[in-house]
């Protein structure tokens, strides 16, 4: 499904190289976990993925379903099936968030050359899920993630990604600033997306969310490549001892 | 220097083209001498330093195509209304409604200054005077010297639907001088509405007396002819525990200077005035020029200007905002933003806010601010598929919302916001 070769990234501005050459492949129906030391280059290949500005692609490929991702633009990626749950989600005064995804879910379909949703098909679609991830419905009338709490935004990414239902969905960080019983939450809202169809790409820096969202491939990302693959196992590792075992070894 | 004759000379050709209506001639007379004495502007007039107006002060109207853009929804059509038709500032009996509502006397300005209607006759012109001073509005005067036609409402209770002002534009050269009255008797409350383009050239004035416990709302929506020229001045007078509040949109124009005068003149009254500016030079050079003056002369008061403007493609923006506060006029709460986001570097933005105050137990807070599209949010609305101008647009409705929602009637912000959406839209798809 999503298959990243020898992916170089660096700065548009500055001579700053962030990806060295990451070699990633996602299969459909698969779940694979990416940790990895503060700075290492995770964030940056989310955004990269997804079509962020700023950021200049030196050498490699990324390819959706064999669709050369680095070509379309990010509303196209979207409307291809890419989806990425952001670190930081970002606020948007003055846009409510029920106009936000309507618009969005639309502009995908249309896209796709597929029809509309009317307003109430919508409506009974977006309340469904929003229970299920206990967002009530006084913060969809709010503007985009305007007031909202850290955890509140985080669950608000993944609400997105449940109306959109991605093919490819990569989750930077949606753990961080969840308690615990959101989390739950936002892990169940995943697993019930969790497909033969779909692929997903969870950047963490926890084995507790693991837990709960069970990986199949744990990827140790380190100053810009992917410096050791494994299964489950070695986010434990990672968890009892730290980086610095993982990084020695492959110096 | 040439300069010093200019301005007789500008004045004496813009008034070669003019005839003297008739009805209130006193008042009419006495204009004509305040024109005269002022004369026309000229960019060398400070209040006129950023923008130009010799296209509303040349002799004749400069040519505008009329604009009609096929399958449009017009402003306000699906509001309940009394209608008041003018074409090309002609007043049409035929496409208004019956004018007569419960709770308001409505009338022609031109049967009202020659019949017996005594409010409107010895109203006439008195707040436009009282506007002349600290800053000269010539082109107000002109209007009162020869406005050929208006609208005269008198509000005695609450008016069961707004009057809305339906100015069609169809000739290309007309040059329509409208003048209205409003007054608004204790506890009564109306609506007026207005919308179109009115003519090639349109100088309006409007004179609003909002008497104790009154409420006159005004909802505006200036376009869409893209050669069209305006100059309007609103001088409101709002009494004691009164409401006052003006709201303005607008979409093209080559030239639209409006100027909004608010004495404030009653203890516990409240005045909102608001602005929200679709500014494109991408069909016809855009200007739009907002300037307000609010004064408080009572006490326990509350003022707010809120300006918005998008401008693209070489648009031009002004703003000249004025809170001035009297000596007697304690617990004042005076508030002023605006705020241009600019689109591209091709447009731009001027503003000159203002405070005085001559009170010390006063709040007041003014603020401006020139901004472009906040990147991390059209990423962010990119992503989720969103193309990049319907995402901007997204952000254009975002910004201009704290103007819209100074309406305070719900059925008419959601309008203006419609239209506005569909103009973005029709821009976006054309
Ligand atoms: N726009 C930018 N300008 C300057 N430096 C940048 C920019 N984007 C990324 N970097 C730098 O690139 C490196 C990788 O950043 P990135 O955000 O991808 O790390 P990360 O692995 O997601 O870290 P974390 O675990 O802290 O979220 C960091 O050193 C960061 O400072
Ligand atoms: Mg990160």
């Amino acid at each position: 499904m999503l298959e990243i070769k020898g992916l170089a990234v660096k700065l548009e501005e500055e001579d700053k190289q962030i990806l060295k050459g990451v070699d990633l492949s996602v299969g459909a129906g698969s779940v694979h976990a990416i940790m990895g030391p503060n700075g290492s280059g995770k964030s940056t290949l989310s955004y990269v993925l997804s079509g962020k500005g700023g950021y200049e692609v030196t050498a490699g490929t990324a390819t959706l379903d064999g669709d050369d991702l680095l070509e379309m633009k990010p509303e196209a990626r979207a409307a291809a099936g890419l989806f990425l749950a952001f670190q930081y989600p970002v606020e948007i005064p003055g846009v409510g968030n029920m106009t936000f995804l309507r618009t969005a879910m639309n502009a995908q379909r249309k896209a796709r050359g597929e029809p509309e949703m009317s307003a109430g098909e919508f409506l009974k679609l977006i309340r469904a899920k929003a229970k299920d991830l206990k967002i009530d419905a006084e913060m969809l009338k709010r503007p985009v993630n305007v007031g909202f709490s850290g955890g509140e935004k985080k669950r608000n990414e993944i609400l997105q990604m449940a109306m959109l239902e991605p093919k490819m969905c990569i989750l930077d960080e949606t753990d961080s600033g969840l308690d615990v019983d959101a989390m739950k939450l936002v892990s169940d809202g995943v697993n019930a997306l969790r497909d033969a169809g779909r692929g997903f790409l969870v950047i963490t820096h926890y084995q507790r969310l693991l837990d709960h969202i069970k990986p199949d491939v744990v990827h140790i990302m380190a100053d810009g490549r992917i410096v050791k693959t494994g299964g489950p196992e070695l986010a434990i590792e990672v968890e009892q001892n730290g980086y610095a075992d993982i990084l020695a070894e492959v110096a | 220097m040439a300069s010093a004759a200019a301005k007789p000379d500008l004045t004496e050709a813009r008034l070669a083209t003019l005839n003297m209506p008739d009805g209130a001639s006193e008042a009419r007379e006495a204009a004509l001498g305040r024109v005269r004495a002022m004369g026309l502007p000229t960019r060398r007039d400070e209040y006129w330093r950023y923008t130009d107006p010799a296209s509303l002060t040349q002799a004749n109207a400069p040519r505008a195509a009329v604009f009609a853009p096929p399958g449009e929804v017009p402003v306000f059509k699906y509001i309940d209304r009394l209608k008041v038709v003018f074409v090309d500032g002609v007043f049409s009996p035929e496409k208004s409604d019956d004018l007569t509502m419960a709770g308001l006397e409505i009338g022609r300005l031109s049967d009202a200054l020659s019949k017996d209607i005594h409010w409107a006759r010895e109203f006439y012109g008195t707040l436009e005077t009282a506007g002349q001073d600290p800053v000269a509005r010539p082109l107000a005067a002109l209007n009162t010297a020869f406005a050929t036609d208006g609208i005269v409402i008198r509000a005695t209770g609450k008016a069961e639907k707004p009057v809305a002002l339906i100015y069609l534009h169809s000739e290309e050269r007309s040059d329509a001088i409208l003048h209205h009255l409003v007054r608004v008797e204790p506890g009564a409350e109306v609506t007026v509405l207005e919308v179109g383009p009115a003519a090639a050239r349109f100088n309006e004035v409007m004179e609003i007396d909002v008497a104790r416990g009154g409420a006159f709302h005004h909802v505006r929506a200036q376009g869409r002819d893209h050669e069209r020229r305006a100059v309007t001045h609103i001088f409101a007078r709002v009494g004691e525990d009164a409401l006052y509040k003006s709201f303005t949109t607008t979409a093209n124009g080559v030239m639209t200077r409006n100027e909004h005068v608010i004495e404030i003149v009653g203890d516990n009254a409240t005045a909102h005035v608001a602005g929200a500016a679709l500014g494109d030079g991408a069909n016809a050079p855009f200007h739009h020029d907002d300037t307000v003056f609010v004064t408080h002369d009572a006490v326990g008061c509350e003022s707010r200007q809120v300006f918005k403007k998008v401008l693209r493609n070489g648009a031009e923006g002004v703003f000249q905002g004025k809170i001035l506060v009297k000596s007697g006029a304690q617990k004042t709460d005076g508030y002023q933003i605006s705020q241009a986001l600019l689109l591209d570097g091709d447009s731009s933005f001027q503003a000159k806010p203002e405070l005085e105050i001559y009170a010390d137990d006063v709040i007041c807070s003014h603020g401006s601010t020139t901004g472009a599209i906040d990147e991390e949010a059209l990423f962010y609305l990119r992503s989720r598929g969103v193309a990049t101008e319907q995402a901007t647009d997204l952000l254009v409705l975002a910004f201009l919302a704290e103007a819209i929602e100074e309406i305070s009637d719900e059925a008419l912000r959601d309008d203006i916001r419609a239209r506005l959406e569909e103009w973005l839209a029709r821009r976006r798809n054309d």
